[in-house]
């Protein structure tokens, strides 16, 4: 062991800056980051243990004991319950004979838990070793099992490719891209190096000039004003960084992996006029670790790119260097804030800086940086090519261009659209065939939850803003439970930790919602959640403990009724059940459980 | 008019917070010139004698005995108080709680280096012995709590400003300093 791991902390220069790089390798090849690899790792680049274990703790997908030797990672999101995630949790229990957070004795098996895999349009689904298993249900469930026992090699245990780049050979996905609509932008025509080519023959000014003109806002759900983000960033000295942000954690979030999938190029040429425009040499992709089955498909079209002297020194001799490498994630939501992307990519653990300094200002290795959403450099791409009026055209005053939208729950047609903003709510809906809708969860669990009424407001930054989650709740639905619950143990499990109360808060707010699910609330409960919503929105560092009690304020504001039904108007209210609470530890010394009440 | 009454118990805490009741120093002499004690530690009274006015409850709950007496407090209190971490919180002892039950029975009676005693291996199961709850509760999440002390142990200060507010009507008045500790 001891010879391999030096070998691939040499292949990363020793650098503990690709701690991800190192970690992510050593969890592959062993099934886990051992205590021991975690000693050879730390002498191997010259710090403590600490500092890798630090990285090593923090994320999903490193674990201190080795996985089966096929780790089945079932996806609990919210989607995926709808979609019927808990008999196929009961198929894979009843083959295997184990429960979920466990092993198979002879090691075979590991079945466990994750958030979104960015699978909302096709699930239940679930990632084995790093591949996607898609719309399962309990006879492929069986099957599954029964090549697992007989050792197949996990690409082989599907049939069926999916559309498009994810039946190509690099890629041999069963994922489908479910495309529904494409726009002008985004998923319009396009063809691999024209917008760069006219970057390069512009001022690196007036293309910030450009990007700002169209009006491009950040298509990562902040809303941020490209244009301006870029000025701001150039103005800095020092070398420059260009990060993209692909780590689309955010619940029923799945255009990028489309992006990804069908506009590589474009995704990499928009990098690369970004580094043009700001100065940049250096650009990174950062990639959950969800996606990684894209990888070799990912490392073709950077060869390929290079090839065509897109990427690489000198490129098409106007003196412009810039390459990128992809730096891929261990599963952590938080890591899709900014600044926890750039810790993250750094190689430490994914906890969101202090701001100011802004990324702009001290970003990757503290030097000015960018840092944009997957959608935002592929439009950057449409608008250098077809100029800024073109751009503006489309769309709102206040929202220039297309937004891509991940569409999914009670439907007919879940998938990704390119809509023009400015879409009603209920335009959508028409579109995508839904029907008896009791709500729509609009910019996921960090989002509002929109009730009927709402439907008639629009899809734009000055209305609805989205990063582009949206999942339609039918009426058979139970809203607190199946929705709202399910977001606050998705934010209880997410929070990094490092503020006290997005630490504890999230963990109060899932308790007191699961309390009222289970018919234990009181009235009282439902201001005491509100108020600490309010702190909790005001006391947190990142985006994340400021929208993670949205799920419960919207609800309460626009499903209030939901709530009144379940409270009793009672002073106070225990949950407590003595014999629930003895009856393990009675069971286990061996003597009855006597309650007297 | 009679003196206000006031019981107390250590449920599962170190009776820490105790001491720090008994910190409040030469003001116990005016304490007893405020209050009468009925159930406590301090006066030995082992069973409620009386209905009373205050209950103050150090520790959480960890078996059924500390349920029991947290009940019986609350029937004869008409106003119950938290009194530091581990009432309000667990405090120390809820660091069990992440871990079932089984393997903490299992650590202390089996396996766990100072066992050597226990030959037999066997778990204590006298009926007589109180039940160990799944994990350790804090009060509140057994019965109506009316006020938190925080600290561990909270300040003799503090608790000495709490009870005379209570006893007296006059508004409490605690600096900053008696319950923030950063
Ligand atoms: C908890 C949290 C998770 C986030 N996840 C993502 C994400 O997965 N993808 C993304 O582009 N932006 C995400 N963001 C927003 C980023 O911080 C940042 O605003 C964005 O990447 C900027 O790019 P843009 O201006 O192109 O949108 C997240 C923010 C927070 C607070
Ligand atoms: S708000 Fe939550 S996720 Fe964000 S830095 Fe604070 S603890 Fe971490």
């Amino acid at each position: 062991m001891k010879d391999r791991i030096l070998n691939i902390v040499e292949n990363f220069e020793k650098d503990p800056g690709r701690m991800m790089d190192i970690l992510l390798e050593v969890q592959s090849e062993f099934g886990c980051v051992s205590h021991e690899a975690v000693s050879i790792i730390a002498s191997a680049l010259n710090v403590s243990e600490v500092d890798v274990t630090q990285t090593r703790s923090f994320y999903h997908f490193f674990t201190c004991q080795p996985v089966g030797k096929y780790a089945v990672y079932v996806n609990n999101s919210v989607v995926s319950c709808m979609k019927g995630m808990s008999e196929v949790v009961d198929e894979f229990e009843k083959v295997t004979g184990i429960k979920f957070g466990s092993k198979t004795q002879d090691g075979l098996i590991s079945l466990h838990y994750t958030a979104c895999i960015g699978m909302s349009d096709q699930e239940p689904a679930a990632l084995i070793n790093s591949v996607v298993f898609t719309e399962l249900n309990r006879e492929k469930v069986r099957k599954l099992v029964a090549d697992m026992r007989a050792g197949k090699a996990v690409q082989e245990m599907f049939t069926e490719l999916g559309d498009g780049i994810n039946a190509h050979p690099l890629v041999k996905s069963m994922v489908k891209n479910n495309i529904r609509k494409a726009g002008p932008v985004t998923l319009g025509e396009y063809t691999v190096g024209k917008g760069l080519m006219k970057a390069l023959g512009m001022d690196s000014k007036a293309v910030i000039t450009e990007v700002k003109d169209s009006n491009l806002r950040g298509r990562g759900g902040a809303g941020f004003p490209t244009g301006m983000k870029w000025d701001f960033c150039s103005r800095e000295s020092g070398d420059h960084y260009v990060l993209c942000n692909a780590d689309e954690g955010e619940p029923g979030t799945f255009k990028d992996r489309v992006l990804l999938t069908e506009r590589a190029h474009m995704l990499f040429e928009g990098m690369a006029i970004a580094g043009y425009a700001i100065g940049a040499k250096e650009g990174i992709l950062y990639l959950r670790n969800e996606y990684a089955y894209l990888k070799a498909y990912m490392e073709s079209v950077l060869t390929e790119l290079r090839n065509k002297n897109i990427l690489g020194k000198n490129i098409h001799g106007k003196g412009f260097d810039f390459d990128i490498r992809v730096q891929y994630g261990a599963g952590a939501y938080v890591c899709g804030e900014e600044s926890a992307l750039i810790e993250s990519a750094e190689g430490k653990r994914g906890e969101p800086r202090n701001r100011p300094p802004f990324p702009v200002q001290k970003g990757y290795k503290n030097k000015p940086t960018i840092i944009n959403n997957v959608e935002t450099f592929c439009s950057a791409v449409k608008i250098i090519e077809n100029g800024s009026a073109w751009y503006k055209a489309i769309g709102t005053p206040e929202s220039a261009g297309t937004k891509l939208l991940s569409i999914s729950g009670d439907c007919k047609l879940p998938g990704v659209y390119e809509i023009v903003w400015g879409m009603s709510i209920k335009e959508m809906l028409d579109m995508v065939g839904a029907e008896n809708v009791q709500a729509v969860q609009v910019a996921g669990p960090s989002g509002i939850c929109l009730p009927p009424s709402q439907f008639d407001r629009k899809i734009a930054l000055e209305d609805l803003p989205t990063g582009g989650s949206m999942i339609v709740i039918g009426k058979n639905r139970d809203l607190l439970k199946d929705v709202v619950l399910n977001f606050m143990e998705f934010f209880a499990d997410e929070s990094c930790g490092s503020c006290v109360t997005c630490r504890s808060f999230n963990m109060i707010l899932k308790n007191s919602i699961e309390k009222i699910v289970e018919g234990h609330g009181i009235k009282k409960n439902i201001d005491e959640m509100m108020a600490w919503s309010e702190i909790l929105r005001k006391t947190t560092r990142c985006g994340l403990g400021q929208t993670s009690s949205n799920p419960i304020t919207t609800t309460i504001k626009n499903f209030k009724e939901l709530y009144d039904m379940r409270v009793k108007d009672v002073e106070y209210q225990s949950e407590f059940d003595m014999s629930k609470a003895v009856k393990d530890s009675c069971e286990v010394v061996g003597r009855p459980a006597i309650i007297h009440e | 008019m009679s003196k206000p009454i006031i019981a107390t118990a250590s449920l599962a805490g170190c009776f820490g917070c105790h001491m720090s009741i008994l910190d409040i120093d030469d003001r116990i002499l005016q304490l007893i010139e405020l209050v009468e004690f009925n159930k406590s530690p301090i006066d030995d009274i082992k069973t409620f004698t009386k209905q009373c006015d205050i209950g103050i409850i150090e520790g959480g709950c960890c078996n059924s005995e500390n349920v029991e007496v947290l009940k019986e407090f609350r029937k004869h209190c008409k106003i119950l108080i938290s009194l530091g971490e581990c009432a309000i919180m667990g405090g120390l002892p809820a660091m069990r709680n992440g871990i079932p039950v089984k393997e903490c029975l299992e650590e202390a009676y089996l396996n766990g280096p100072t066992v050597g005693l226990n030959a037999e291996k066997v778990m204590p199961n006298d009926a007589e012995l109180p039940m160990i709850l799944d994990k350790v509760y804090p009060l509140h999440e057994i019965v109506k709590i009316d006020y938190y002390l925080p600290g561990c142990p909270p300040r003799a200060d503090l608790i000495w400003a709490a009870v005379v507010a209570l006893v007296t009507g006059d508004e409490l008045n605690i600096p900053y300093e008696l319950v923030k500790f950063d």
